[in-house]
């Protein structure tokens, strides 16, 4: 096997436990939105060209017959923002990949491929066939179910029975083991955790993620600081 | 087969809002130094971000689903597979929601 190859399938076998989550959420989804009224083929459009998960469940939650368009953008956009912070820090890691394709290739980073490729890129260089393993299973599973789900209607009742609706949050903490290194991480996980929690509950719509992610990573710099002081008092 | 044009409106104009945020910051960091401070603040992006995405899930539901995080961080520490992790995260909310 070649090693383009062998990134691929690394990739498509990392992100198996997201394909298995990723397929009942995207039938529920996909039944909610043709309760709203979408038809198969446009649930499977949104599908494929927002391909986010979060921002498609508020919107569907927001739906209304006709669409405001407008304020599903706006909306859609906000719930999404945490993408430019994580486009950001992935950028760092694309060192590998030709420059004219790292633009096309953002329009699949989702939470778990970039997580994945994140914690890849920490012990080895992150790889186009790598990145594309990981993702365009993601895109062609979102979609089908998706449309499955439109077709199929209201067979999933009660997904919450079965644990699937915790799937992610468990694969998530599954992911973030994987970030661990030591008692500053735990601070840095603490912050993040209590200010998105405490947001979550006092401040309508999404702002939660970023400001979570935004305490996280101001402890983090705190901490850093930190150490610069006491490396400088070292010196002197 | 039927598509609406305010749906197709509504859905270029989420896709096109959502590939803004996920392009930005690839021209963002064409002009930061990522060194430092800047590097420890994106160091810890990652894990701040996915944290923050579970929080109110994890801390902000309810008993069962706070224990059952508990469980699955204990799993993935032990360095079980992902699909073993996530899996018993499953299973232990089942059964914690049937006992509280």
């Amino acid at each position: 096997m070649t090693n383009t190859a062998r990134e691929f399938r690394q990739g498509v076998i990392d992100i198996l436990p997201v394909i298995a989550a990723a397929s009942v959420i995207g039938l529920l989804w996909g039944t909610l939105a043709a309760g709203k009224g979408l038809s198969p083929l446009e649930t499977g459009l949104m599908s494929f060209g927002v391909f986010a998960g979060a921002a498609q469940f508020v919107a569907i939650e927001l739906w209304q017959d006709p669409a405001p368009w407008f304020f599903l953008t706006v909306t859609v956009f906000i719930v999404n923002i945490r993408h430019v912070l994580m486009g950001a820090s992935l950028s760092r890691h694309m060192g590998n990949i030709p420059s004219g394709w790292r633009a096309p290739l953002l329009y699949m980073m989702a939470d778990e491929n970039w997580a994945f490729s994140e914690r890849r890129a920490l012990t080895q260089p992150l790889t186009m066939a790598y990145y594309l393993g990981l993702g365009l299973p993601m895109i062609v599973t979102w979609t089908t179910t998706s449309v499955i789900g439109a077709l199929a209607g209201a067979w999933l009742q009660d997904p919450a029975a079965y644990g699937f609706d915790f799937a992610f949050s468990a694969l998530f903490i599954g992911i973030l083991a994987g970030f661990w290194k030591g008692p500053k991480t735990g601070a840095v996980l603490a912050a993040s955790a209590v200010v998105a929690a405490v947001a979550k509950l006092t401040i309508p719509g999404a702002w939660y993620i970023v400001l979570g992610g935004l305490a996280g990573v101001l402890v983090a710099v705190l901490l850093h600081a930190e150490k610069e002081e006491e490396e400088a008092e070292a010196m002197s | 087969m039927t598509l609406h044009l305010t749906t197709l409106a509504a859905i270029i104009g989420m896709a096109l809002a959502t590939y803004a945020t996920r392009v930005a910051g690839l021209f963002l960091m064409r002009h930061v130094n990522v060194k430092g401070r800047t590097k420890a603040a994106f160091d810890a992006l990652p894990p701040a971000i996915l944290m923050a995405v579970i929080a109110p899930t994890i801390l902000a539901t309810g008993i069962a689903e706070t224990i059952a995080a508990g469980v699955t961080a204990a799993s993935a520490f032990l360095r079980l597979p992902m699909i073993v992790t996530v899996l018993i995260g499953m299973a232990s909310v089942v059964l914690l929601r049937m006992i509280i």
